[in-house]
């Protein structure tokens, strides 16, 4: 395993006398999750309020709302907490803080897909694009998975630097077609993750994503037992392939829906995951809600941001969120470099 | 030694094994110079066919005519571009993964173009309104340019300081700045105005027969001397290779020598990036060619072959993708493919860096 020492598992080797502390920890302390509720019903009103438009305006208001800002905000809360989880799910199967879908090269391969369903059937439903685009993530994270297995790597660093390369050869075999195809403006609106188009009739398919948020709640542990290893795995009784494959699968599922409908959301699923874990520790179960949370905070703010910088006009959010992404990134390799004799 | 390509071990230059009888010298026994002088041959040979075709390939019209004349100036200027971009890219690589001491890391990936065109959007950006707009563009040139190496040499020689002490961090750092930087710039552009958003993302990559070549004028002379100043430098390259606690007791100012050197570096990939803009790979791609083609550690040996090499590929890139397969604008695409492939081998290859 190429596991960093350092790290407390996110197992709970105590089993059930271990979970009930949990359990009646977090229940001592309900208090945080119904504050965190709170702000995020807060911030969920900030970005109904804020835009071009005055909602409260008698005339044509409410017609805003319902057209444009709550389908956006609906978007931002499924996109938010969905890539955070996908980050989550795919950071337990390998073991490695530094994977999610923007650095294993998921988000490529969606995108890759999609334009390959441009190319070949001009006019297709969103529901085609949408199988296509999760068809590729999947193959494409299978493909990374595999490599992973294969290649014993000695350091958990090389694991995302790999990727990210990866990615980048993926996304110069899209632009290359893209230019044959002058498709390459089209291209750029996609991979430029943005809330702007979000209207009513266009944000539905998001909601595909909460059957993956259901999924990973119920077999989240597996995901934790499956990150051990194969051996240690169908040790203790998980049939390791088919886990490994669900993970994949939700994980591609949720990257392939909010690449089409919204484009790519770099870094949020390895930002939230980790910032959760850096403030509650490694309690699997409980930190699950929290990652959901943070995922629709660091969005919500980010569109917020990306919103109000230049009214009238909008920055896509997958700018904002590439900076302060990278910006989360360096801190947490620096303090890792810190804590921990590499 | 067998043509094993470059072995990629941090704090290792493939150094050639102990000879049978006493020689001194850059390669292992007669036979090593021999075959690099052929090499070197072949390429001077390919490069300069390569230009012949470039220039002279279906040109519909008379010879010295008017009209012939307009197509072989154009043709001309893509050539100088391609061969200077090959110069500063080859040289600044080779250099540069020599005073990192590392045969992964290039400033391409490292962040050095993001870098430079983060600087020239903030510029725009923070002065577009004020002064500097009314600066002709030449020197508005010239600053983005100074102000690229100040920081380049503050934020690298940073990186570089060793207090990662682990290059996967400082390689991972790198690759994320230089994301984040990108992200930066093109925020920044769109702030600038919204409407331009398709024009700048076509500018995003490189495209040789469409460079910018205002400046050529200037960017080839600093290119020749801060080239000239790498060469005569390259004995303390060489030096440098061994390491920071061999070279210092060899009376080398190891700490000195590598800021001058990453200048000159960034100096290079400031002039690359300013005529065709970011290309990722291309630099690594010449220089593991080079190493696994010369297998010496003697730069003055080094730095020509890697430079023929990259002229040769980047030319015979542009030559097919021109005349033979018409995809003009994807020959910095298909560089790219290439380079990438390559360096995902090398990383797998060794599990390591």
């Amino acid at each position: 395993m190429h596991t960093q020492a350092r790290r407390v598992t996110r197992t709970d080797p105590l089993g059930a006398a271990a979970r009930t502390r949990s359990a009646a920890r977090t229940k001592t302390r309900a208090w945080p999750l119904a504050l965190a509720i709170l702000l995020t019903l807060g911030l969920i009103a900030a970005s109904l309020l804020v835009g071009v438009a005055d909602i409260t305006d008698t005339s044509g208001g409410a017609e805003f709302l319902f057209i444009t800002r709550i389908p956006r905000t609906i978007a931002l809360v499924l996109a938010g907490a969905s890539m955070a989880m996908a980050g989550l799910v795919m950071q337990l199967m390998t073991q490695n803080r530094f994977v999610e879908p923007t650095t294993v090269g998921t988000t490529e391969w969606a995108g890759l897909g999609l334009l390959l369903c441009y190319i070949l059937f001009p006019v297709s439903s969103v529901f085609v694009k949408m199988l296509i685009a999760i068809v590729f993530a999947f193959l494409g994270t299978l493909v990374f998975f595999a490599f992973l297995r294969r290649v014993t790597l000695k350091s958990s660093l090389i694991v995302p630097i790999v990727g990210i390369m990866f990615g980048a050869v993926i996304s110069s075999i899209t632009t290359f077609l893209a230019l044959q195809f002058d498709l390459l403006q089209v291209l750029g609106g996609w991979f430029m993750g943005s809330f702007t188009h979000i209207e009513i009739g266009r944000y539905e398919p998001l909601w595909v994503v909460l059957i993956a948020a259901v999924a990973v709640v119920v077999v989240a542990d597996r995901f934790t037992v499956a990150g051990l290893g194969k051996d240690i795995a169908t040790t203790v009784g998980l049939n390791y392939e088919r886990v490994v494959l669900l993970g994949v699968g939700l994980v591609a599922l949720v990257t392939g829906v909010v690449t089409v409908v919204i484009g790519s959301l770099p870094f949020l699923g390895l930002i939230v995951p980790n910032l959760v874990s850096m403030i509650r520790g490694d309690n699997l179960r409980s930190n699950i809600p929290w990652v959901f949370l943070t995922g629709i905070w660091v969005v919500t703010v980010c569109d917020l941001i990306s919103r109000t910088v230049i009214m009238p006009f909008e920055v896509p959010i997958s700018l904002v969120l590439g900076i302060i992404g990278a910006a989360v990134f360096i801190f947490m390799l620096l303090r890792a470099r810190r804590t921990s004799a590499h | 030694m067998p043509t094993e390509p470059v072995s990629p071990v941090a704090g290792s230059r493939t150094t050639p094994p102990p000879p049978a009888a006493r020689r001194v010298g850059p390669f292992p026994d007669r036979a090593h110079q021999v075959r690099y002088r052929l090499i070197l041959a072949a390429l001077i040979a390919a490069a300069i066919l390569l230009t012949v075709l470039l220039l002279s390939w279906d040109n519909p019209f008379e010879a010295f005519s008017d009209r012939w004349w307009r197509i072989t100036t154009m043709r001309v200027t893509s050539i100088i571009v391609i061969a200077v971009v090959t110069f500063c890219q080859g040289l600044a690589t080779v250099t540069f993964q020599t005073v990192t001491n590392n045969r992964i890391i290039t400033p391409s990936i490292m962040g050095f173009e993001s870098l430079y065109i983060l600087i020239q959007t903030a510029i725009v950006f923070f002065f577009g309104s004020g002064g500097l707009i009314d600066m002709p563009p030449f020197a508005r040139f010239v600053v983005q340019v100074a102000m690229m190496v100040l920081f380049a040499v503050l934020l690298y020689s940073w990186l570089l300081s060793g207090r990662f002490g682990n290059l996967h961090v400082m390689l991972l750092v790198g690759i994320i700045i230089g994301v984040g930087m990108g992200a930066l710039s093109t925020f920044l552009q769109q702030m600038l105005d919204p409407n331009e958003f398709d024009v700048l993302r076509a500018k995003l990559f490189g495209n040789i027969g469409n460079a910018t070549t205002d400046f050529l004028w200037f960017v080839i002379p600093v290119c020749a001397l801060v080239g000239g100043a790498i060469w005569i430098m390259a004995r303390r390259l060489n030096t440098i290779a061994l390491g920071s606690d061999i070279s210092t007791n060899l009376g080398v100012n190891h700490r000195r020598q590598v800021m001058v050197m990453l200048t000159l570096v960034s100096v290079l990939m400031a002039m690359s990036t300013s005529l065709v803009g970011p290309m990722t790979f291309l630099g690594f791609l010449m220089a593991s060619l080079a190493y696994s083609v010369t297998d010496t550690y003697d730069h003055r040996r080094i730095f020509p072959v890697a430079w023929l090499l990259g002229y040769v590929v980047l030319g015979g890139a542009y030559f097919l993708l021109r005349h033979v397969l018409p995809l003009v604008d994807a020959v910095t695409i298909i560089v790219e493919l290439v380079g990438g492939l390559l360096f995902l081998f090398v990383i797998l290859r060794k599990g390591r860096l």
